[in-house]
């Protein structure tokens, strides 16, 4: 089966006039696939949110093409809008109005006769947990209640592709969780999700896939495990009860796994990489267990998010 | 899905903004009562206050020469809630939201200037009763009342315009304020309001003449049979004529800036 992408941007260029002239957007691509959560992670200022504007119609890029839920920005901002929603960074909610009355005016601006806005707001108080708060202004919303509130607005009209624009900054954990499960379940429904964030916890925990955003481009792009394992093999670590026969055990894993290991006396540690995962472990454990050397600790580690963050955009930074 | 689309366009998107911006209203009724306490507070100060020292030319009570003043001063610092609201609208993520949804990019505007309107048509009705109790009437029937009262919608219509394209100008909602102020005091000082033009000193009684403030005063005493009309200067002779002409010039340019203001932003 072929993939169908949900948004595709070719080589976006955003330039801001005046002031400082950054080039906010430089030669940007992406490819989302339909059904699916994407993360763009990145930086502050490295041009997430730009790029979202971009391709929402709220700004005019000045070179490139981009392609939303099938219809292109730049010619049919119309059609776009009629299949997107928006959930940017500041709660996009009007907080003198009550979290149904806000449900509802959404919902009549979409076009809905007043009975079935209501209809829909309800249905939407109900399925977000907030049909308590209903009569509520909205400025009286806790942080959690407001973004699940803007999620619920977002819904209204069941867009193809949403947009997250850092959808949980300034949140407490639980409100986060919240919000991620909210997220979940737009997926489930068949939503594509672009979302942006400067957590990496967040990316991993939702997107499928994740492009690295820095400088107004994407400088790296996969799913969490590929990003994962490109900026680093997996490594056998190894912390030997006895720190006398820590050589004899670098030794012997060496031998098994046929690679150079490092070793760290302090911590009674040693590292080795490893390819095969499964493979590394079983024949480093025989051999630690043939030179009767005793072990504390035994494991594969893989690279964490942030390792591959920070490094990518250090790389980035030299270049 | 189960609901039934309604495509009326344009209009039906700004009948529903302005449905948003008077629900405002009704969720924060003390802004209203701040709102009024202004014009009522002008009406006791100068009419009982200074009004005692006050003359009008050709005779006549202060309160009666002062109350369609303060009608349409009303009107003229309704400039700032039209400002604020449009600068706390763009300064959210609110406006994003609108703006990336298929509705009518007009909305907005049509909206606030919708809303603006009926507010203005409850001030009116207010300070109506108010000028009534302080011994203001009209002497010349329904019809110049009327017709006084489309001036002054008139009016709140070119008002809103420059509200809405300061709203869209001001860097926050805060300085909405500092900006509204001194931009609206000396065009309500410097006008036939509170003085007769002819008591002032020559150049300022001229500039004083042609303000539009003083234009649209100056016929609603004219049309209701109120004291105080000004001398023998054109200003003065076509206080009605001007009161048309001030706030369609102000519309014809304050309302394709601020469609054009708006139409800039996130560019």
């Amino acid at each position: 089966m072929q993939t169908t992408f949900a948004v595709v941007a070719e080589r976006l260029r955003k330039r801001y006039r005046g002031g400082h002239g950054a080039t906010a957007l430089d030669g940007f691509d992406l490819r989302v696939p339909a059904g699916t959560v994407y993360g763009l992670l990145g930086p502050n200022g490295a041009g997430k949110t730009t790029a979202v504007r971009a391709l929402t119609t709220l700004l005019r890029f000045d070179a490139g093409r981009a392609e939303v839920a099938g219809a292109d920005v730049a010619r049919e901002p119309g059609t776009v809008r009629e299949r997107i929603a928006l959930t940017g960074q500041y709660a996009a909610v009007d907080e003198l109005l009550s979290g149904r009355q806000n449900l509802v005016l959404f919902g009549r601006l979409h076009r809905l006769s007043g009975p079935a806005a209501r209809r829909r707001a309800d249905e939407l108080l109900e399925r977000f947990g907030l049909t308590e708060a209903a009569g509520r202004s909205a400025k009286d919303y806790s942080g959690g209640m407001r973004r699940r509130l803007d999620l619920a607005t977002s819904m209204i009209r069941r867009p193809r592709v949403l947009f997250l624009d850092e959808p949980t900054t300034g949140l407490d954990p639980r409100s986060r969780n919240q919000v991620w499960e909210a997220v979940r379940g737009l997926v489930a429904d068949g939503t594509t999700v672009l979302l942006t964030t400067q957590y990496l916890d967040e990316a991993d925990q939702l997107a499928a896939r994740i492009a690295v955003v820095d400088a107004g481009r994407v400088v790296a792009e996969g799913s969490p495990d590929e990003l994962k394992a490109a900026i680093g093999a997996d490594r056998l670590e190894v912390v030997v009860r006895d720190v006398d026969r820590l050589a004899e055990a670098a030794a012997a894993v060496a031998g098994a796994v046929g690679a150079a290991a490092d070793v760290d006396p302090d911590q009674r540690r040693l590292r080795v990489p490893v390819t095969d995962r499964v493979g590394g472990l079983t024949a480093a454990a025989r051999a630690l267990q043939d030179a009767g050397i005793t072990v504390a600790e035994l494991g594969v580690h893989r690279p964490t998010l942030d390792e591959v963050f920070l490094n990518l955009t250090r790389a980035e930074a030299r270049r | 899905m189960s609901v039934r689309t309604e495509r009326s366009g344009a209009l039906v998107d700004g009948w529903v903004m302005t449905g948003r911006y008077l629900r405002h209203v009704v969720r924060a009724p003390e802004e209203i009562v701040i709102y009024f306490s202004l014009p009522i507070m002008f009406v006791l100060v100068f009419g009982y206050v200074f009004g005692s020292g006050m003359s009008v030319p050709g005779g006549g009570g202060y309160r009666e020469f002062l109350i369609p003043g303060v009608f349409v001063m009303t009107m003229l610092y309704g400039i700032g809630a039209t400002a604020t609201a449009i600068a706390v609208d763009t300064g959210r993520g609110v406006l994003d939201r609108f703006r990336s949804m298929p509705m009518a990019r007009s909305a907005l505007i049509t909206g606030r200037v919708l809303a603006d309107l009926a507010r203005a048509l409850l001030e009116t009705t207010v300070l109506l009763v108010c000028g009534l109790l302080v011994g203001w009437s009209w002497h010349h029937g329904t019809g110049p009342l009327l017709a006084s009262i489309g001036l002054l919608l008139l009016l709140r219509l070119a008002l809103s315009c420059a509200g809405v394209a300061l709203g869209l100008v001001a860097p926050n909602p805060d300085t909405v304020s500092m900006i509204v102020f001194p931009l609206a005091f000396p065009l309500s000082a410097v006008s036939n309001v509170f003085v007769a033009p002819e008591m002032m000193p020559g150049w300022l009684g001229a500039v004083s003449e042609w303000n539009p403030i003083s234009a649209t005063t100056a016929a609603i005493r004219e049309l209701n049979g109120n004291p105080g009309l000004g001398g023998e200067t054109w200003a003065a002779d076509h206080s009605l004529l001007l009161a048309v002409a001030w706030p369609v010039a102000l519309i014809a340019v304050l309302g394709p800036l601020s469609v054009r203001l708006y139409r800039r932003l996130g560019r």
